[in-house]
């Protein structure tokens, strides 16, 4: 059986790496008593699959986890979450659980964008506006970025999918995007850097992970999302 | 001020806390707040199981609080630097300058420059006699402060021995001059001083100064101060059972080493090998009541969701609980049995980790691997490592020290060559294929054939395995013997670096052409340093400082240790290596830690010094007349161990022969004759 999580990961554990917080799942759910299914073989690992990796440093509403469990698990899908979050260290919480059907395809294959928030500083609201525009009305936006350590020139345009400015309660300029993900896909980091000169990255949230499917495009998983946490 | 720069720095992970485990501090004006610092890379220190104890331990306390702080990588630290950002806690991130003490555990000698650094970080004045009443009181506890003298000039109060009931002695001084002070009462830091050296086991080294004679040379170190005992005894811990920390292991974020649940099971060793510091400042032995082991272990596993447990100890092999024990986990690991499963049952039962959220059967731990860092040689020990180590066949580590016989008997490691090529075969027909072999070069009396012993003793274990295996691997770990306070070989004169660098190209030589061998040194340039601090004396805090000054941090790690920064800075100060390191010690001469007791008569380590160079070995007095060294006699306590009889095994002479070790743990017997 194939459980589907998702999760959040807000506050000073966004420091953590992708390795990391695959770690810590693993631990979580021992911790939670749930009999994760092993692989074969000389050293087994438990069948965890995790989607989009998140940089180190960004905070997500909607991060994902497969967990393959042993076979003929009974579980209780309505309290998993909240006994998978309390098993979890703080600052990571399982916001919804459900069981996917078999030939699911996998997240790292499913998922085709992401939505951001990126704070935006040093740079106001009638500037990055201006410029936000600019990126949308453009044909074409050529890159120059590194892959297996030489410079590739890429047409990022067809992975600005959404883009929307608005007033930060706090400080600069929020940064509402869907980028993305397929093919290599649109980093936040790198959009902040198309915004051009003077502007700074400030917290960047993935608030939300999309899947086409039959040409319409929804969640991973259904389930409603879960009111956001302070962090 | 701290996280806009963590995005900035390599692992970032490592400064933030939160752990599973980590403590919520209550501040207060009435608690003593104590910094607790390892002098190293949050990767080395966080597992530190002396700095978790004491964690929880004063955080336990109505009278403290305590949180946790690592050196930050030289990244941060040229950021913190640049921004006026101080040492902080990974705990709140509060700045040291809130805190009252500040604690390191000091377990390795080429951490010093990095205490100094961290406590310029945490904005303290680097010398303790330049602090004022409201700096930090820097203190430290470790292996590394039974000799503390090289970094007394640091420190304003040094912790030997078991720190679990000494760290609450000190809040209890503390908390009433904290309150003072705060109250905004007439008190003086040399009030703090004084009353810290009123508890036992404290050192304060400002109330002490060293009397040399005309020509230099140290006479003693001489309280000069009412408050300051004219020697200062270790603490013990008589019961270890009455400690059963950390409760709460921390289970870090990201990755440190040794990362997995660690149980300690007894503390002390009786061996009497005579090169290990470890071993003599903890006698006597203190074992762990096996029943709580379990609990602790079972517990340990549950609450943390580790699927690894080691049983920690100077030679776990040696605890009389370890089958109980060790069967235990196995057993709990395996999957529900049928009926017949009553026999092998026992204290396992206890540790089935119970139904969880999955239902009947689910949460049974499967696959918990046990590891037990130290192990004795000997098929015994080789039976349970086959138990449990099915699931992880990685490795396995034997520690002969010495490449002959004549050798360890000088070092009183009584392993006959049949003890370990007996292990190594059973091990090998076990279906282990990599073995580890660690060897000391440098040991008093060593000729170039008991170095090239080591060479031949690694290609006959290579041998043996291949007549199990086709390509069976062994490495050869070759480590520079540093000469340690406390020990018989404090008087020994350490191997010159150029001495150490000949025997480890004489070992390359005679290991080059062997395929399946591999050879590993640990720097003999850093063993030098090693040897310059072990039984330095107060001299060295201007080494130390100098060598700090010119931007020699993280001298344990290889990428940063610079040699010529030590020499340079020995050279200012008109020290030499040889006069420091390389020199024998005479009998009647004042050594740098006579002033300090790890309860060892030092007449004790002489004559057994003189054992040593006879080539006299001394058998474990845990299971044989006792040879008063004072560890046990001059402290009223004794060894505490659940079995009057020593476990089964060779490696002493003291059990039967290899090859007549039943082993029965588990289901699967060891074959009778593997050894
Ligand atoms: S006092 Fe005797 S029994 Fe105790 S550790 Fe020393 S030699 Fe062994």
């Amino acid at each position: 059986m194939r459980l589907r999580v998702r999760f959040s990961k807000l506050g000073k554990v966004r420091f953590t790496s992708h390795r990391d917080v695959a770690r810590i799942w693993e631990r979580a759910l021992r911790r939670a008593s749930l009999p994760v299914a092993r692989t074969e073989g000389f050293s087994p690992r438990p069948k965890l699959h995790f989607g989009l990796a998140l940089s180190t440093g960004y905070e997500s509403l909607a991060e994902y986890l497969d967990v393959d469990l042993v076979e003929g698990t009974i579980v209780d899908l309505a309290v998993l979450p909240e006994a998978l979050t309390a098993a979890l260290p703080g600052g990571l919480a399982a916001t919804a659980v459900a069981t996917v059907p078999p030939g699911t395809p996998s997240l790292q294959h499913a998922v085709t964008s992401s939505r951001w928030e990126v704070e935006v500083h040093d740079l106001d609201l009638a500037t990055v506006t201006a410029r936000t525009e600019a990126l949308l009305a453009a044909p074409e936006l050529v890159t120059t970025r590194q892959r297996k350590g030489k410079d590739v020139s890429d047409d990022v345009r067809p992975h600005l999918l959404h883009l929307q400015p608005q007033a930060h309660p706090a400080e600069g300029v929020l940064l509402v995007a869907e980028l993305g993900a397929q093919n290599r896909g649109l980093r936040p980091s790198e959009l902040v850097a198309l915004l051009g000169d003077g502007a700074r990255e400030g917290r960047v949230r993935r608030t939300h992970q999309f899947t086409e499917h039959d040409g319409t495009r929804c969640e991973p998983l259904p389930a409603p999302h879960a009111l956001e946490r302070a962090s | 001020m701290l996280e806009p720069i963590l995005p900035l720095v390599s692992k970032p992970a490592r400064y933030i806390g939160g752990e599973d485990g980590a403590q919520v501090p209550e501040h207060g004006p009435g608690r003593v707040a104590w910094l607790l610092a390892y002098p190293d890379t949050y990767e080395i220190g966080l597992p530190n199981q002396g700095l978790q104890i004491l964690y929880e331990i004063l955080n336990e306390r109505p009278d403290a609080v305590a949180e946790r702080t690592y050196a930050p990588w030289t990244d941060l630290e040229e950021r913190m630097r640049a921004e006026g950002v101080p040492l902080f806690s990974v705990d709140t991130h509060r700045p040291a300058a809130d805190f009252d003490v500040l604690a390191f555990n000091l377990s390795a000698e080429l951490t010093y420059t990095n205490l100094v650094g961290m406590i310029d970080l945490a904005g303290a004045p680097v010398r303790a006699a330049d602090r004022a009443i409201d700096d930090l009181l820097v203190g430290a506890g470790g292996h590394c402060t039974y000799n503390p003298e090289p970094i007394a000039a640091f420190l304003d109060f040094v912790v030997l021995g078991d720190g679990e009931e000494v760290a609450g002695e000190i809040s209890a001084a503390l908390a009433g001059w904290k309150a003072a002070r705060v109250a905004g009462d007439p008190v003086t830091r040399h009030d703090a001083l004084t009353a810290l050296a009123g508890v036992t086991g404290v050192y304060v080294p400002a109330l002490y100064q060293p009397v040399t004679d005309a020509e230099g040379r140290l006479v003693a170190t001489r309280p000069i101060d009412p408050a300051a005992p004219e020697l200062v005894e270790k603490r013990t811990v008589a019961d270890l059972g009455q400690w059963p920390y950390p409760r709460q292991q921390l289970v870090p974020l990201t990755e440190v080493v040794h990362d997995r649940l660690n149980v300690e099971v007894f503390r002390g060793c009786t061996r009497g090998c005579r090169f290990c510091q470890a071993g003599m400042i903890t006698r006597p032995v203190r074992e762990r009541p096996a029943e709580q082991v379990r609990t602790m272990v079972a517990e340990g596993l549950r609450r943390t969701g580790y699927d690894e447990v080691a049983l920690t100890s100077l030679s776990t092999a040696d605890f009389s609980g370890v089958e109980d024990v060790v069967g235990a986990i196995v057993r709990s690991g395996e999957r529900p049995a049928p009926a017949d499963e009553g026999e092998g049952q026992g204290p396992g039962s206890s540790l089935d980790c119970g139904a969880g959220l999955g239902g009947p059967g689910a949460g049974l731990a499967s696959d918990i691997s046990v590891s037990l860092p130290s192990l004795r040689v000997d098929a015994f020990t080789v039976g349970i490592a086959a138990e449990i180590q099915r699931a992880r066949r990685t490795g396995l580590t034997f520690a002969p020290e010495g490449g002959t016989w004549r050798m360890r008997q000088v070092i009183n490691k009584l392993i006959s060559d049949d003890d370990l090529y007996g292990a190594v075969e059973s091990a090998y027909s076990q279906g282990w294929r990599r073995m580890k072999l660690y060897f000391l070069v440098g040991l008093p009396t060593e000729t170039d054939e008991d170095t090239l012993g080591i060479a031949t003793l690694a290609r006959n274990v290579v041998e043996i395995g291949r007549r199990h295996h086709k390509n069976p691997s062994v490495t050869v770990s070759v480590g520079g013997f540093v000469p340690k306070p406390f020990t018989p070989f404090q008087w020994f004169g350490q191997n010159t670096r150029q001495e150490l660098e000949r025997k480890v190209g004489l070992l390359r030589d005679a290991l080059r052409r062997d395929r399946g061998v591999q050879l590993k040194w640990h720097d003999p340039r850093a063993t030098t340093v090693e040897g310059i601090m072990s039984r330095g004396d107060r001299r060295l805090a201007a080494v130390i400082e100098d060598v700090w000054r010119h931007g020699g941090t993280f001298q344990e790690w290889s990428e940063h240790f610079d040699l010529q920064l030590w020499l340079d800075a020995l050279e200012r100060q008109g020290l030499t290596v040889e006069e420091l390191a390389y020199r024998h010690r005479t009998e009647d001469e004042a050594l740098p830690w006579d002033h300090l007791s790890a309860g060892l008569h030092k007449d004790f380590l002489w004559q057994d010094w003189r054992d040593a160079l006879a080539e006299v070995g001394l058998e474990d007095c845990r299971w044989t007349p006792c040879y008063d060294c004072g560890a046990c006699t001059g402290y009223g306590i004794e060894h505490v161990v659940a079995s009057a009889v020593p476990p089964a095994g060779g490696s002493q002479g003291t059990g039967p022969s290899p090859a007549a070790v039943p082993v029965a743990l588990g289901r699967r017997p060891v074959p009778a004759g593997a050894g």
